[in-house]
């Protein structure tokens, strides 16, 4: 055994001696390998890319994972690993495939990884459903070719596949990955902790919760055209605002996200950070069941009603929320009210039109009373009592925006009890996994397609009680107006753009009307980076880890 | 019948006057402080809904456009609020009187549970011994053997998860004490078990058994009053420790809801905007959690050398 230790150490020696010499030789400088170190505000749950769909799981997922499609810095729709496609006929989208791509594992890319793929993220469990239309089929025409047939012409089918990743058939099945892990699954499955994509990162090492390793993939199909020097990258996450915004500024981390509001000019005046900041596409918004009859615990009504269906009640809530407030004070001005459920600057033409109510608490109590809800036992008695779901690590300041909220709706006598957690525990509660377990809660949604579309189907369209078949599957409060369903199917269909705003604008009308969501504001993005960093920001916040050059 | 105590005509206010003890209190400046302290904030703490400028537990009465201000004295102070304001409004000063209600009766009450608790079993398993004494000192050894913040951890997600979430306001306090009285029994046991082995072995305890005294009566009137000096050290010592445990907790999220900040939510809150140089709503909390948990264990400390005749 001494022995052996010992010539071990003598080998190990020898070999470090041996190494330095040859260098010295070589007269090449031995260059340190490049890390790029990154912290978060929230784990990365899992690298199975349909779990969940969230904005920056597929940000980290899109590192070792790529899609069809492709989207750059400027949000412009680019190949991936489809070179090319056409559309043969309206119903029918032809994808001619990159040849000699290999999957981390050395698995050839093929077609037959496309209509498994297709297949996976149809899944009951997948929380991706609505990136492919229900009805559409995947016809595979050779190995390199494969055809999307749809029942009805859809113009903006691919507008968010870039998120839509791509596994391999060979690696899942061999693995029994094949379903969807659950976002509800208390155990992680071979997906959740292991990643084989075509990526230009792969995956080394994945501790959920404590540290990320991923590595330069020197076989990427497109590595010679590269536009990053690094040559590793550590994802760990770091809940606390004020521990994350030290760990920046003492150079633990080059990038930190988000940096909370009152910290940014600590941020910038540091001569090695500086803030990357601009608008965000995100709407931070406040939903309320209009679907159950009863409302799930926690929740006092009177008669067990559900509150929530009266169009008065969902006013006077709206009514009692000082989104201004907010806006100054906790977001201190880094943050744009909204009127609508999206980004105005994503709808065409008709977006600055509509203004956000200012709020009302004297009306808002009016509104009560008319609907029913009087305060219960004098002038400080309570109407109703309702659960409030909410992150504390998802949105800039969430937590305290779900308190302020809390105050706001006392003022007008409405209790509210808060339910604030983890990302993780919350998503698993309130979304479809979950089964939209949550009378009113705080959400942020950006639309991967950057048009209304997007959000009239998924958080304002109809869904069915499990949110199967991806219509309204990220529709927690359950809301459902024909007439904006009726107006959604032709905007999809519409190609003159001048009548597509109108219809876009129609549709939004009558949400803002029937007083379905409560918006609350469009966020900044908040990313704090170390000096040596030069990278780009996408308004959709997705960290593009390909894009990003680290000075020595 | 017609012998009479040396002492048993005196008051005893009369025999507290001539004790040692109140001697040695006397002589040392620090523990009188200390104690003037303590009683101030349990005064304050008793008193806070009287006291208090407003009442930052009633989320209706909070203003967001008065958040972030900063003590009254500086520049863009207001003088409605003495201390400042938190990120919600919540008058800093009267934050602290309701979260010092929290951390006392956190403190007093797990203590007293612990004790008692801790207390009984060591008396049991030292005066009877053999096997009571083997069961009830290997589960104090497995106790023990967990950290606390763990237990207390442990406690909070379990009922968390079991109780009606419209309740859980309520049980705050509950499970918190019960955690930190879960921590601490069995550092009572194995201290009174061992005083209490001394003890049994002594003449009086003999005697009383010799009359035909229960063993019940001779734990509780003979053993009892003659361990619970060492206890009361530990007590003291113990009630600093569950009011630091229970900022603790509050402070990585777990113990009282945001909506009723204790001392540690209070600090948590203002780790937050220490960077932003925010830093009144970090530390005026912090000062009076310090002085109060020193103050206590100056008590503790002075205690400990009054009831130990070697170290007089």
């Amino acid at each position: 055994m001494r022995f052996d230790r010992l010539w071990r150490g003598r080998l190990l020696r020898s070999a470090g001696a041996l190494t330095v010499m040859a260098g010295l030789m070589l007269g090449a400088p031995l260059v340190e390998a490049k890390t790029f170190r990154m912290a978060f505000q929230g784990n990365l749950n899992t690298l199975d890319p349909y779990t969940i769909n969230e904005t920056f799981t597929h940000a980290m997922n899109g590192s070792y994972y790529e899609g069809l499609t492709r989207r750059g810095p400027d949000l412009t729709i680019i190949p991936g690993l489809a070179e090319r496609w056409e559309l043969v006929e309206p119903t029918r989208w032809r994808f001619h495939l990159r040849k000699n791509v290999k999957f981390h594992g050395g698995e050839a890319f093929t077609a037959d990884d496309v209509l498994f793929s297709a297949e996976r993220i149809r899944q009951p469990n997948s929380d991706l459903k609505a990136r492919i239309p229900a009805d559409a089929q995947f016809v595979k025409v050779d190995d390199f070719t494969v055809d999307v047939v749809l029942k009805t012409p859809n113009p903006i089918l691919i507008a968010d596949w870039d998120t839509f990743y791509v596994m391999s058939k060979a690696w899942t099945e061999k693995n029994n990955a094949s379903e969807v892990v659950s976002a509800k699954a208390t155990t992680p499955g071979f997906t959740t902790l292991n990643a084989n994509g075509t990526g230009p990162f792969s995956v080394v090492s994945h501790q959920p919760g404590v540290k990320t390793v991923l590595k330069a993939n020197p076989g990427w199909w497109n590595a010679a055209k590269k536009d990053y020097n690094i040559d590793e990258v550590v994802f760990t996450p770091i809940a606390n605002d004020a521990t994350r915004v030290a760990a920046l500024l003492s150079g633990e981390v080059d990038w930190a996200d988000p940096i909370p509001p009152q910290d940014q000019e600590r941020v910038n005046s540091s001569p090695t950070t500086s803030m990357l900041a601009g608008p965000e596409t995100r709407t931070i918004y406040l939903g309320m069941d209009q679907m159950r009859d009863k409302l799930v615990p926690p929740a006092e009504v009177p008669g067990d009603k559900n509150p929530f269906k009266d169009v008065r009640v969902r006013k006077a809530m709206f009514l009692a929320i000082d989104e201004d407030a907010i806006a100054s004070r906790i977001m201190r001005g880094l943050a744009r009210p909204s009127a609508l459920m999206i980004d105005p600057n994503l709808v065409d033409k008709y977006g600055k039109d509509f203004v956000r109510p200012k709020s009302d608490p004297a009306q808002s109590e009016k509104l009560f009373d008319e609907a029913g809800y009087p305060r219960v036992g004098g002038a400080q008695g309570t109407r109703f009592t309702v659960g409030l779901d909410c992150p504390n690590d998802r949105y800039v300041n969430d937590a305290a925006i779900c308190q302020a909220v809390i105050g706001m709706l006392a003022r007008v006598g409405v209790k509210v009890v808060p339910i604030i957690q983890p990302r993780a525990q919350y998503f698993a509660k309130i979304l479809a996994g979950g089964g939209y377990n949550s009378n009113f809660y705080l959400l942020g949604w950006t639309p991967g397609t950057n048009d209304s579309h997007n959000v009239l189907t998924q958080i304002v369209g109809c869904r069915d009680e499990k949110g199967s078949g991806g219509r309204g599957v990220a529709n927690v409060a359950g809301y459902c107006n024909p007439k904006i369903e009726e107006l959604a199917q032709k905007v999809l269909v519409e190609t003159n753009t001048d009548v597509r705003a109108g219809l876009v604008r129609d549709a939004w009308k009558l949400l803002v009307d029937d007083w379905g969501y409560i918006p609350l504001h469009q966020q900044a993005l908040a990313w704090g980076i170390s000096k040596k960093v030069k990278m780009a920001q996408r308004p959709d916040n997705i960290v593009m880890l390909y894009h990003v050059q680290l000075a020595d | 019948m017609t012998v009479v105590h040396p002492t048993a005509g005196r008051s005893l206010w009369r025999s507290l006057v001539d004790s040692d003890m109140l001697h040695a209190f006397l002589r040392s400046r620090l523990t009188v402080v200390a104690a003037l302290l303590t009683l101030t904030y349990l005064l304050a703490a008793l008193l806070a809904p009287l006291i208090a400028p407003t009442n930052p537990y009633d989320t209706a009465s909070l203003s967001l456009l008065d958040s972030s201000l900063p003590p009254a004295w500086s520049a863009q102070g207001d003088p409605k609020y003495l201390l400042g304001t938190d990120d919600q409004g919540r008058d800093i000063l009267s934050t602290i009187l309701y979260g010092l209600r929290i951390s006392i009766g956190v403190g007093v009450v797990s203590v007293a549970l612990a004790a008692m608790v801790g207390i009984a079993l060591g008396v049991v398993a030292g005066y009877v011994g053999g096997r009571v004494d083997a069961v009830i000192m290997r589960l104090a050894e497995v106790q023990l053997a967990f950290p606390a913040i763990l237990i207390a951890l442990f406690l909070d997600g379990t009922v968390r998860s079991i109780w009606p979430l419209l309740k859980q306001e309520d049980i705050a306090f509950t499970v918190i004490v019960a955690a930190l009285a879960l921590d601490n029994w069995a550092k009572y046991a194995r201290t009174v078990r061992g005083s209490t082995l001394v003890e049994k072995n002594r003449d009086y305890v003999q005697a009383a058994r010799v009359i035909g005294l229960r063993p019940i009566a001779i734990m509780w009137r003979h053993v009892l009053p003659n361990v619970l000096g060492p206890v009361l050290v530990i007590a003291t010592i113990n009630f600093a420790l569950a009011i630091l445990a229970e900022a603790t907790l509050s402070f990585l999220g777990v113990g009282f809801p945001p909506t009723k900040p204790s001392l540690g939510t209070l600090i948590r809150i203002g780790n937050n905007f220490l960077f932003s140089g925010e830093w009144w709503i970090t530390l005026f909390p912090g000062i009076t959690l310090a002085l109060l948990v020193l103050a206590v264990n100056i008590l503790g400390d002075w205690l400990r050398d009054a009831l130990n005749p070697r170290l007089r």
